[in-house]
Order: C-alpha cells, then sequence, then structure tokens
C-alpha cells in the first residue's frame, strides 16, 4: 500500500514537521520505500505469539512517594528561547 | 604517549612516569593537530580537561589509585555534560548546554577519568554512517575517503586514530559494535538495563545502551566496570549487581562452546569478510573452544521489525525537542503550531525527519496492530532464537558486518540500502542481550570486525574471549598509517 502526498502530509502535520513543499514528492517517495522494507513482516507468521515490549520483560519499578527533586528552575531556564517572569514565551495562543 | 592504552596508562601514572595533566596537555594537542581530517569532535572541552588532569593528580598524590584516575576519555555528544554543548549532531538541540550530567558521565568522572571532548555523531544516533550529523560526516581513519560506521562514528575514528585510548558510545541497532568492527577497535553493547540511560538522549528507549569503544578488550572492561551498575533514576535499570569484568579476563577458553549462525555467513556477507571470521574460529579452536553450527530462523525478520521499533519510539521522544524550552527556535513564529512546525522542520535533518515521519504513521489510529504489535511479536520471535541457541553454546559468533567501510556519501541517496547494514547488530538489540565486536584482520587495508554475542549479563564472558584472543593475536594494535 503506497502513501499518496495528501497521507504524506497529514503525517507530516500529526509529527508537527514543516516539510518544504520541495521535499514532499522526495520524502513520499523515500517514505514508500521505507514502508516496503517494513511490509515484509507481514510474511511472517505470528500467531499465538504474545508482543515483547521489553527485552528482559521487567516490570515498571515504583518508589516511595518522597520528594526527590529541588526547584531547578532557574538552572533550565537559563538555556530556554525565550522566558520571562519564570515563565516560557511561546506565541499568543488565546486571542 | 598517544599509543598507550587505559591499561598501561594506569600504570604510567601509577609509576610516576607522566601525570595525567602531561598526558591531557599531550593529547589535546594532537587533537588540534589531526582532527580537522576526521571532524571526530563536535567540542574540545580542554579548559574542563586540564581541570579534572589536575584533580586527578591531586588525588593520587594524596594516596589515591584507581584504573582510570587520569585517563583522558570522550563521550559521544548525547550524554549530558553538565555546562556543555549536548548536541547529539543535531541543529535543533543548537546552544544546549546540559543543566547535569549524564549517570554514565557522572560515574565515570568520579572514577577519575578527563574528559577531553565531546564526540561527533549521526544525528539522534539515527545512521550507520555517521553522515548525518549537523556538524558534518566524520571521516574513518584508515581511509579518509570513506565512512567511520555509525552512529558512533565520531567515537570511534577519535580512538582508532589513537585522539582518545576509549570513548563511550550508545547502541540502539548497532551504533557500538559497526563502527568499532569498521576501525579496527573493539566494542561492547552490554546488556539492556545494565548501563543506565540518565542523561542519555533518547532515540529508541527499549533498544538504546550505552558501551564503550577502545583498542582492546582490558580497556573495554575497565570503562564498562565504571559504566555499569543499577540507577534508580533510569527506569528500566536492572537492579542486579556488576561482575568483575577483569577477573573475567583471564579465564582460559578450554571448553568453550561457540555456535556459528549459518544465517550469518548467507547471502549478502562479503566473502573476503567471512574468510576472516572463519580465521578467528581456527584461532579460538587452538585456545580449546569447540564449534557448532545454529541457527536464528527469524534473523532476516529483524531489520523490517526494528524499522517500524525504533522509529516508533523516536515518534514519541523526539516530541520533546519543540522549540518552547531548549534548543533550536524558528524566526518570528507566527502562532504556536507555526512554531512547531518549523522549529522541528528546520532544527531536524533528513533521516530524523524520515524515521519521525515512519513511527508516526506506524502509531498512527488503525495502524498500530499491523506495524508496532506486529514488530513486538517478532521481536519475541528473535528472542526465542538465541534463548534456544543458547541452550547449546555459550557464545555466537559471527561477522560484525557484511561489507567493509563504503565510500562517503555512497549510500545517502537509498535509506534502505544502509539500514540493510545493520541486518547481523540490530537481533541484539531486539532480543537486549550483549555483543561485541573485535578485530578480525584487514581486506584492502580495511579493518574487518566480528561479532560475539552472549547470553543476558553475561558481558565478563564476551570481554573474556575477545581478550583471550587478544593474547595470541595482534590485529588489534594494527594503527592507521597518519596517525
Amino acid at each position: 500500500m503506497a502513501l499518496e502526498r495528501s497521507e504524506v502530509e497529514k503525517i507530516a502535520h500529526l509529527a508537527r514537521l514543516g516539510l518544504n513543499e520541495a521535499d514532499i514528492p522526495g520524502t513520499t517517495e523515500t517514505l514508500n520505500n521505507i514502508l516496503g522494507l517494513i511490509d515484509q513482516m507481514q510474511a511472517v507468521n505470528t500467531d499465538g505469539i504474545e508482543p515483547l515490549a521489553h527485552p528482559l520483560e521487567a516490570t515498571q519499578r515504583l518508589r516511595a512517594d518522597l520528594v526527590t527533586e529541588v526547584n531547578q528552575r532557574e538552572a533550565y531556564q537559563a538555556i530556554a528561547p525565550a522566558v520571562e517572569n519564570g515563565l516560557y514565551l511561546v506565541p499568543k495562543v488565546i486571542e | 604517549m598517544y599509543q598507550l592504552t587505559l591499561a598501561e596508562i594506569a600504570r604510567g601514572l601509577a609509576d610516576k612516569q607522566f601525570s595525567a595533566e602531561e598526558l591531557t596537555r599531550s593529547l589535546l594537542a594532537r587533537i588540534q593537530q589531526l582532527d580537522p581530517q576526521l571532524n571526530s569532535f563536535i567540542t574540545i572541552t580542554e579548559e574542563l580537561a586540564l581541570e579534572q588532569a589536575k584533580a586527578a593528580d591531586a588525588r593520587r598524590a594524596g594516596g589515591e589509585s584507581g584504573a582510570l584516575l587520569g585517563a583522558p576519555i570522550g563521550h559521544k555528544d548525547l550524554f549530558c555534560t553538565q555546562n556543555v554543548l549536548t548536541s547529539c549532531g543535531s541543529k535543533i538541540l543548537t546552544g544546549f548546554k546540559a543543566p547535569y550530567n549524564a549517570t554514565v558521565v557522572e560515574k565515570l568522572a568520579s572514577a577519575g577519568t578527563v574528559t577531553l571532548g565531546k564526540l561527533n555523531m549521526d544525528e539522534f544516533a539515527m545512521g550507520s554512517a555517521n553522515e548525518s550529523s549537523h556538524y558534518g560526516a566524520v571521516k574513518n581513519p584508515w581511509d579518509l575517503t570513506r565512512v567511520p560506521g555509525g552512529s558512533s562514528g565520531g567515537s570511534a575514528a577519535a580512538v582508532a586514530a589513537r585522539l582518545l585510548p576509549a570513548a563511550t558510545g550508545t547502541d540502539t541497532g548497532g551504533s557500538i559494535r559497526q563502527p568499532a568492527a569498521l576501525t579496527n577497535l573493539t566494542g561492547i553493547k552490554p546488556t539492556y538495563g545494565r548501563v543506565s540511560r540518565w542523561g542519555m538522549i533518547a532515540y529508541a528507549s527499549s533498544l538504546d545502551q550505552g558501551g564503550p569503544l577502545a583498542r582492546t578488550a582490558e580497556d573495554c572492561a575497565l570503562m564498562l566496570q565504571a559504566m555499569a551498575g543499577f540507577d534508580a533514576k533510569d527506569s528500566t535499570s536492572v537492579e542486579q549487581p556488576v561482575d568483575d569484568y577483569l577477573a573475567a579476563l583471564s579465564q582460559p577458553l578450554n571448553g568453550l562452546r561457540i555456535g556459528l549462525p549459518k544465517e550469518y555467513f548467507g547471502t549478502g556477507l562479503d566473502a573476503r569478510i567471512g574468510e576472516k571470521v572463519m580465521a578467528v574460529v581456527e584461532e579460538l579452536k587452538k585456545l580449546g573452544a569447540t564449534v557448532k553450527e545454529i541457527s536464528l530462523p527469524n534473523m532476516q525478520h529483524a531489520i523490517p521489525a526494528y524499522y517500524v521499533i525504533a522509529p516508533a519510539e523516536a515518534s514519541s521522544n523526539l516530541s520533546r525537542f519543540d522549540g518552547v524550552r531548549f534548543g533550536y527556535r524558528c524566526e518570528n513564529p507566527v502562532n504556536l503550531e507555526d512554531l512547531y512546525k518549523r522549529s522541528r522542520g528546520e532544527g531536524f535533518g533528513a533521516e530524523v525527519k524520515r524515521r519521525i515521519m515512519v513511527g508516526t504513521y506506524a502509531l498512527s489510529a488503525g495502524y498500530y496492530d499491523a506495524y508496532y504489535l506486529k514488530a513486538q511479536k517478532i521481536r519475541r520471535l528473535i528472542k526465542n532464537d538465541f534463548v534456544a541457541a543458547f541452550n547449546d553454546v555459550d557464545v555466537i559468533l559471527g561477522p560484525t558486518t557484511p561489507n567493509l567501510a563504503w565510500k562517503l556519501g555512497e549510500k545517502n541517496n537509498d535509506p534502505v540500502a544502509a539500514y540493510l547494514e545493520d541486518i547481523y547488530t540490530i537481533t541484539a538489540n531486539l532480543a537486549g542481550i550483549p555483543g561485541l565486536s573485535m578485530p578480525a584482520g584487514f581486506v584492502d587495508g580495511l579493518p574487518v570486525g566480528v561479532q560475539l554475542l552472549a547470553p543476558y549479563f553475561q558481558e565478563g564472558r564476551l570481554l573474556n574471549v575477545a581478550h583471550q584472543y587478544q593474547q595470541v593475536t595482534d590485529w588489534h594494535t594494527q594503527a592507521p598509517a597518519g596517525f
């Protein structure tokens, strides 16, 4: 099943990736080549096989409900593109 | 001094033949002189290095000892280093001076290592050639017109060129073992969960594992001993004591059962590499090993499964790079969506965007069962193959790569062709078992690597086999001309 240009545009939107108009045909072709490779999976018989999410099948470790982190807002915001009064700045969301 | 291994450096420092500061200054000068040919460093941390070297000398003068006290190393540029650029080879992390150290960085620093710099890599560790870095391609010191492998290509090139005795790397589908093979190094990918992933910028979280690249198995043992161990900050870190890897090195190989998977020697393998691998087998037999043919029937399905699981996890992990909290932000965004889309569109390179899109598609509504779930079922088949094989053999041996280092640019226009280069390495990541690559000779002047795989947590066994092989051969001591 080959992806159409419109589907590639939709995937890019879902991933919040801005694509240049000129790159879309090439991207579509490459993605279809990769999906062709991936589709080889469908020939494998996996009836009755449980999916494996974690190599050691470990379960999530729990910790005591204690405060372990200290506030490091200044250190973290020192590397942000735009901050003001301790807040991250983005373009206006609500008019 | 630049030719010394970590083990030799430890002896030299202990015997006061030189100080850590002298060694550091000498290597920094060598890096300045030679790295322009290779492009293996993204950042040279001269100030930090001299500070750490002086501190190591002071600790030694105060009576401390330690195998890595004063040892110069470099870190792949996806290990967070406090107040030092951590770029992941990407434009999107422009200006990202990490606010904290990765656990691996912290552990190696407390062992007394001296960080000479941050090493080039494929962008977000996605690649097998180190050509997708925003900071430019890395060259293979064995032939400057060829790739060093990837994604830990800067780590491999720097160590192979004797700019550093050892470096950290990460391996999601072969990114330690494949560059080690293509540059005549020893590199080990530990069991999933053995080395902490805290502060190691994620590509595919269920596959990523940190490990060392060095010139000998002994040096890999020294590095891994310091890197491994439980870390409460990594939710998939394993609570199990770390073996004594140095003690394991000297075990005789008498009675070692080696499995040769027939699937590793079939179509697609450069026959000249196959011959070198079989020569290693003969040498190991002389050391007392026995050999039998085995089968890993699902190996061929590993690449399609990997190229679902890794991109799917990457598409989720890389959603954090949004131009808001750190890194690159586009100019004059008109609204929030424009900010996200242009920051990410301009900040990520082509291969990263491809993998994010493949992963987004595989996880999108209606496709989950056909892609991600199917891939996870194949993942279990691959694990089951290994579990069955290890009932009969102690280690599995085969080529690390199907081909020699290729020419820069040769596979740039065909991502699928490049993906196929990972055929022998990605199964270990899918199954989570440890794997090691070691030098096995040369074809046309280019290094060949042999890969060893072992059951979970048997890193010591892999290092043992490689070390014993390196006691009776000298491939690993060969240096590239001009370095």
